[in-house]
C-alpha cells in the first residue's frame, strides 16, 4: 500500500524562537482515516500548515503520495486539499466564484471546474447559495464551503483542521457521514479535533501530538485496549441513601439516584451487574462518564506533564 | 504544473482581479475620473487660460499627458496594493498558496490586474479630456509602450508594498508620502525647464519624470528627457521590482510563518 503522506524529523521554529515541532516522525496509509489530536498549541495546525506550505519548514522531509514538497511540489501540491481551521476565504466574494476559481489555481479548465463546483455544492447543501457572498453564510455553511473548495481538484489526501468546531450536533452528523462517503471512495483523511467522539467514531489510526512531539501513534482500536478502566454512571430506578458495596470495584453516589462505579479492565460488566441485583438495586440507563478516548488522551497528556 | 495548467491560474487570478475592480467600479474608476475632471476644469481652463503656452502648446493641451499617466500611475499601484493586502488581511491568500499555482504566476496575475485597471481608466480619463481639448497622438507606439510600462512599474510596486504592509496604515503611507510627491513634481503640472538647474538635476532623479515625459513625447512630440533613457530606465525598474518580489515570494515574506 502506498503511503499517502510520510513526515520525517519535521522542525519547525518560528522566527520568534518558539520551537512548535520538534523532529516529528508520521506516517499516514493510503485510504486512511485518520485523527492528529493534542491540546491547544501542541503543534496540530503547525504540522498542517508545513505539510501545505502555509508555513516553511526549519528541518526534515515531507513526502505526499511519494512526492517530495520541496522537489516535486506542484504534484505533491495536486495531491492535497485543506480545510483549514479559520475562515480564510474573501467575504465579498460569490459562493460559486470561490470554489471555481479554486479549480483555475490548479489547473481545471473553467469548464470542468464549473462541472465540480455544482456537484460539490450541490452534495453539501450550498447550491441554492451560490450567488450569495460568503459573509451572508452561517458557520456551518462556511465550514461546509470551505470543504467543497478543498474537493474541487479532487485530492487524494484530504486534511481538515477542526471541522466541525463550532457546528451543531445535526450538521455534525451529516459532515461525519460525507467525510466516511469520501473516504469509502478512496480519499485518505486526516482529520484534527477536540471532539474525542469524533475520532472515536470516524477514525481507524491517531497520533497523539504534544508539545511539538509525538506521543502515540498507533491504531484507535489497540489504543482503546490500553484502557484499563472505565467510570460509568448508572441511573437508578429508586432512591438510595448510601452508595451499594462493590468488593471489587469502587462506586460513589453522585445523588441519591445516580451511581458512579469504576470498572476495571479485569472485571466484566455482569460482575458490576451481578452485584447491583444482589442489592436489589434497578438500573435505568448507563452511560460512561466520558468518551473512552478522552480518558486514553488525558492521561497520554498529563503523563507528558509529568 | 504544465504551460496549459499555469495559464489556466494566471487568467483565473486576472479574471477575479477584474471582477473585483468592476464590482466597487463606483470606488475604482469613478472617483479618478472625477478628480481628473476637476483637474482639467481648473488647471486646464481657469488658471491654464491665464498661463499661456508651455512647450510650445496651450497649457490644458500640455498638462493633459500628465494628468492621463497621473491617473494610470494611481490606479494601477492602487489596485495592487489595495487588493493584494486584502486576500493577505482575509486570509484569501491561502487559497493560492496552497494551489501549485508557481510565484511567478502569482505575481503575473495581480500586475496584470493592476495593469488592465490602470489602463481602463487612462481611457476613461482621455476619453474625458477630448471635452477639454483636442488630442492627436505624434507616435502611437512610444505612447502606447510607455502607459503600459509604466502601468506594469507601478503595479510591480503596489505589490511590494501589499507585501511588507502589516495594516491598512502601511498600504497608505507609500502613496501620501513618496506616490504624491513624486507624481506632482514628475513634470506632470509644468516643464523642468522652468526650474532653475539645481533643480533640474534633482528633478532628474524622479523616475516619474522620465514617463511623463515619454507619454507627453508621444502625444505631443516633446519632452524635457532623452526618450530612449526614458524606456531604459523603465525596463530596469521593472526588472529590479520583479526581481525583488519573486525573491520575497520565494521566501514567504509576511506569507508564510
Amino acid at each position: 500500500m502506498t503511503t499517502a503522506l510520510s513526515i520525517r524529523s519535521l522542525k519547525k521554529v518560528y522566527s520568534n524562537g518558539f520551537e512548535a515541532l520538534k523532529g516529528i516522525d508520521l506516517d499516514v496509509e493510503e485510504g486512511d482515516f485518520f485523527a492528529l489530536l493534542g491540546p491547544n498549541g501542541a503543534g496540530k495546525s503547525t504540522t498542517i500548515s508545513v505539510i501545505c506550505s502555509l508555513a516553511l519548514k526549519s528541518e526534515g522531509a515531507i513526502r505526499i503520495f511519494e512526492h517530495d514538497i520541496d522537489d516535486d511540489f506542484s504534484a505533491a501540491k495536486k495531491c492535497i486539499g485543506i480545510v483549514p481551521q479559520e475562515f480564510n476565504f474573501n467575504q465579498f466574494e460569490k459562493v460559486y466564484d470561490i470554489v471555481a476559481n479554486q479549480g483555475g489555481y490548479f489547473g481545471l479548465s473553467r469548464a470542468l471546474s464549473e462541472r465540480r463546483t455544482e456537484k460539490y455544492l450541490k452534495q453539501l447543501g450550498l447550491w441554492d447559495k451560490r450567488n450569495d457572498t460568503s459573509r451572508s453564510l452561517s458557520g456551518g455553511m462556511k465550514r461546509r464551503l470551505m470543504i467543497a473548495r478543498a474537493l474541487i481538484h479532487e485530492p487524494k489526501l484530504l486534511i481538515l483542521d477542526e471541522p466541525t468546531a463550532g457546528v451543531d450536533i445535526e450538521l455534525r452528523r451529516s459532515m461525519w457521514a460525507f467525510l466516511k462517503e469520501i473516504n469509502a471512495q478512496g480519499t485518505t483523511i486526516i482529520l484534527t479535533t477536540h471532539y474525542l467522539e469524533e475520532a472515536e467514531s470516524l477514525c481507524r489510526n491517531i497520533a497523539i501530538i504534544d508539545k511539538g512531539e509525538i506521543v502515540e501513534h498507533t491504531s484507535i482500536k489497540s489504543l482503546l485496549q490500553r484502557l484499563d478502566k472505565e467510570t460509568l454512571i448508572f441511573d437508578l430506578k429508586n432512591e438510595l441513601k448510601t452508595p451499594p458495596v462493590f468488593e471489587k470495584c469502587e462506586s460513589t453516589l453522585i445523588d441519591n439516584f445516580t451511581l458512579e462505579v469504576v470498572v476495571s479492565k479485569e472485571h466484566s460488566l455482569n460482575y458490576v451487574f451481578g452485584c447491583l441485583n444482589e442489592q436489589d438495586i434497578q438500573v435505568t440507563s448507563m452511560r460512561n462518564k466520558s468518551n473512552r478516548l478522552e480518558e486514553l488522551f488525558i492521561s497520554l497528556v498529563e503523563k507528558d506533564k509529568g | 504544473m504544465t504551460f496549459q495548467e499555469q495559464w489556466i491560474a494566471l487568467s483565473t487570478i486576472i479574471r477575479k482581479e477584474i471582477v473585483r475592480f468592476m464590482r466597487i467600479w463606483v470606488q475604482t474608476l469613478i472617483p479618478p475620473v472625477i478628480t481628473i475632471t476637476l483637474y482639467f476644469i481648473i488647471f486646464g481652463k481657469l488658471i491654464g487660460s491665464r498661463i499661456g503656452e508651455m512647450g510650445g502648446f496651450s497649457y490644458v493641451e500640455f498638462v493633459v499627458p500628465g494628468l492621463i499617466m497621473m491617473s494610470i500611475i494611481t490606479n494601477s499601484y492602487g489596485n495592487v496594493v489595495s487588493s493584494f493586502f486584502s486576500v493577505k488581511f482575509q486570509k484569501s491568500i491561502e487559497e493560492v498558496l496552497v494551489s501549485p499555482t508557481p510565484n511567478y504566476i502569482i505575481l503575473f496575475g495581480y500586475v496584470f490586474g493592476g495593469v488592465i485597471r490602470g489602463l481602463l481608466v487612462g481611457i476613461i480619463v482621455t476619453a474625458v479630456s477630448l471635452f477639454f481639448t483636442t488630442l492627436t497622438i505624434n507616435n502611437l507606439p512610444v505612447t502606447i509602450s510607455i502607459v503600459i510600462l509604466t502601468s506594469i512599474v507601478f503595479s510591480l510596486a503596489g505589490f511590494l508594498n501589499a507585501l511588507f504592509a502589516r495594516s491598512f496604515d502601511d498600504i497608505s503611507i507609500i502613496p501620501t508620502f513618496v506616490l504624491t510627491p513624486l507624481t506632482y513634481l514628475g513634470g506632470v503640472f509644468y516643464s523642468i525647464k522652468l526650474l532653475p538647474e539645481f533643480w533640474q538635476g534633482v528633478s532628474q532623479l524622479n523616475p516619474v519624470l522620465y514617463m511623463v515625459n515619454a507619454f507627453r513625447y508621444g502625444i505631443l512630440g516633446v519632452s524635457d528627457i532623452n526618450i530612449t533613457s526614458a524606456f531604459i530606465g523603465v525596463m530596469a525598474f521593472i526588472v529590479i521590482l520583479s526581481c525583488a518580489c519573486l525573491y520575497l515570494l520565494s521566501h514567504g515574506t509576511r506569507l508564510r510563518a
